[in-house]
């Protein structure tokens, strides 16, 4: 059922409406649409701007740390007994996590456009404190919007983001999670629409969005690709990334979309397990639908009201996944598949004894499905594991697990 | 000729603007919505634009934000608002219900099934908030083949090209969104109204209705005098919300809020 991908094919997608296949599109009020095409038609220019590619690149470089190192986890490898077990270490960029990579791009694009008023959801806190330090850092006004329950569970960022100089709004509304906040701030959006730049953190909402945050975030897998041909003499024969919206994973995918032999594992949030419908799993469990912008694979129920999530990781607690995902996940070129919270945990603490990397929780998921996999391939086959962030933040809520209070 | 379009076209004729008031359909609860609607036609409603609830509500307030809950508590379905458009139609035969809500309740439901239960029902028209024209290529013609109106929306940022485009797509009537905002907010301009509406009359015949912004008297015949109707939405909304608990009082209270609006868009008759 895999189709093989042509460069040429995916220099097509998305098409001019934003599409990838069935997937993706711009569905907002019109009050907004205005500014998508003019935000679409900007980023096109500049993306053929060699000033602004270097601009681009030379951050990443200086403020970001990039290229981050491709690391042999040589311990978890001898300990699992399969594949040799790769890690692309996004946690090691300034901020802590791959989300600075998109922030970075998303504010060029916003001093290119004038806007001096920038707004961004966030459920980790990853993606908010990636857009106050840019923010911080060319001096323009930010306002981060965060579900309730994940201001409380991600004390940690809330409070980098307040240093930073970033306003934090505790989005009471509907689950007070990621979902809801991407609401308020599209709200805010709507209602200032002429000053504000809205940084979305992943690889949803409308056209043009998902396209600019995948190319943003493509550097992670264009680096893996040279820094594996020049340490292996050859492609990876699989990558494993974490999926809530799919930012990191994308980013580590699309530079290998026409690589048939490279197998991609987009790792979603299994909660409590798939059956007990605690989850955010919607490429594991959900169907297609539209909300915030583009139609994907969602969590929902039968009347197409959409479902409340679950996830010990605030970053995957989604009911929706980037467009392009859907679509790869209906062509069959990647695969999606689920851990639940507990193989998460283990997955946690397993890298941080055995390799002293501390990861994300999100990540985390990632971490426990690449070691499964490792262990069922052969010992000549190399795997890589995005990484795409650091476990800093985690430490209350592991703490509270194991019932200590810090 | 559509039922909307009858009823705008006679109100023309008389000089007169329409009034067109939203509730959430199952607010406050899903047994009383029918009787409201009753209501809302008795206090001077000419179109009812009925709510259909969900989940995220992307471009409304906190009012119809709260509304959206109230309903969905009791689950209200989609399914259910169309049966509830069903019963209304049994006894009010002439005034048209557009249904207003987001589209994935529709794609849950499955356009095709959706369109013809709405047929069935006696729905008139459909404004489905998060879908432009540009994506309603499968969607619109399952509606036009069957008579009901697709209504979409303009707003402050649409360009010339867009009001020309949209309102190819549009049948009934357009809605032009008064303020770059969500619903609810208090930030209408009526002069920056009057002018877009007065540029968009000359792009397209269709009747111009305003929504956003409308609360009272004052404000529905100020904006009145330079369209074509007007929407009344957060304040009965509102209203609904303040008087869960009695529903005659709320029946009251809904026509109080909405007869002197009907009242000051009627003197502006020429």
């Amino acid at each position: 059922m895999s189709v093989k991908l042509t460069e040429e094919m995916l220099s097509a997608l998305p098409d001019a409406r934003g599409h990838f296949g069935a997937f993706g599109g711009r569905f907002v009020s019109e009050t907004l649409m205005d500014s998508l095409m003019t935000l679409e038609k900007e980023y096109l220019q500049l993306k053929q701007d060699p000033e602004f590619q270097a601009k681009f690149d030379k951050d990443l470089a200086d403020y970001v740390g990039r290229p981050s190192p491709l690391y042999f986890a040589e311990r978890l490898t001898r300990e699992t007994g399969g594949a040799q077990i790769w890690l692309k270490r996004e946690d090691l960029n300034h901020t802590g996590a791959h989300k600075v990579n998109n922030t970075i791009g998303q504010a060029l694009l916003a001093a290119f456009l004038g806007k001096k008023r920038i707004i961004a959801e966030t459920g980790a806190g990853q993606h908010g404190v990636a857009t106050a330090t840019v923010c911080a850092r060319l001096g323009l006004e930010c306002h981060v919007f965060m579900g309730a329950e994940d201001v409380q569970r991600q004390s940690l960022n809330v409070f980098r983001m307040k240093l930073l100089g970033a306003e934090v709004h505790a989005v009471q509304s509907g689950t007070r999670t990621l979902k809801d906040a991407m609401n308020e701030a599209m709200r805010d959006w709507v209602t200032n629409v002429d000053d504000t730049f809205y940084i979305i953190g992943t690889v949803a909402g409308p056209h043009p969005y998902p396209m600019l945050v995948r190319d943003f975030q493509s550097v992670i897998g264009r680096e893996l690709r040279s820094q594996a041909l020049e340490k292996t003499g050859k492609l990876p024969d699989a990558l494993v990334a974490c999926v809530g919206g799919g930012s990191n994973a994308i980013g580590m995918f699309h530079p290998f979309l026409a690589d048939e032999n490279v197998e991609l594992y987009g790792v979603e949030a299994g909660g409590l397990g798939i059956a007990t419908g605690q989850h955010a799993a919607p490429l594991c469990a959900g169907r297609p639908g539209v909300l915030h912008g583009n139609r994907t694979y969602l969590m929902e129920d039968e009347n197409g009201q959409i479902a409340g999530t679950h996830s010990v990781s605030a970053g995957l607690d989604y009911p929706g996944v980037g467009p392009e995902h859907s679509w790869l996940k209906d062509i069959g070129r990647a695969h999606y598949v689920s851990v639940t919270d507990d193989e998460a945990l283990d997955g946690f603490r397993k890298l941080t004894r055995v390799e002293g990397i501390m990861p994300a929780l999100e990540t985390a998921h990632a971490v426990a499905y690449g070691v499964k996999l490792a262990a069922e391939m052969d010992k000549d086959q190399m795997l890589v594991i995005n990484i795409s962030g650091r476990g800093d933040k985690d430490i209350h809520t592991i703490a509270n697990l194991d019932g200590i209070e810090i | 000729m559509s039922r909307i379009e009858g009823v705008l076209k006679t109100l023309k004729g008389q000089g007169r603007k329409a009034l067109i008031p939203y509730i959430t359909a199952g607010d406050p609860h899903p047994d009383v919505t029918v009787d409201l609607m009753h209501t809302l036609v008795e206090a001077g409603a000419d179109i009812i634009e009925l709510g259909v609830p969900f989940s995220d509500p992307m471009a409304d307030g906190p009012v119809i934000q709260l509304a959206c809950e109230r309903a969905l508590k009791h689950g209200t379905s989609l399914r259910q608002v169309l049966a509830m458009v069903k019963t209304f139609r049994e006894t009010d035969a002439k005034t048209p219900v557009v249904l207003m809500g987001y589209l994935n309740p529709m794609e849950a439901m499955g356009y095709e099934a959706f369109a013809d239960a709405a047929v069935d029902a006696g729905v008139d028209g459909i404004l489905t908030v998060d879908l432009p024209p540009e994506e309603a290529d499968d969607v619109a013609p399952l509606f036009t083949q069957r008579k009901l109106d697709a209504i979409f929306l303009l707003a402050p940022t649409t360009t010339d090209d867009r009001i020309r485009a949209i309102s190819e797509h549009s049948s009934g009537y357009v809605y032009y969104v008064s303020f770059k905002g969500v619903t609810g907010a208090a930030r209408i301009n009526v002069d920056e109204v009057a002018s877009k509406v007065a540029h968009i009359h000359e792009m397209t015949a269709l009747p111009v209705g305003v929504g956003f912004g409308i609360r009272d008297a004052e404000t529905a015949a100020a904006v009145g005098r330079v369209s074509d109707g007007v929407i009344v939405g957060s304040v009965l909304v509102d209203t609904i919300a303040r008087n869960q608990a009695d529903t005659a009082e709320l029946k009251r209270a809904l026509t109080d809020l909405l007869h002197p609006m009907r009242e000051a868009l009627d003197s502006l008759a020429s």
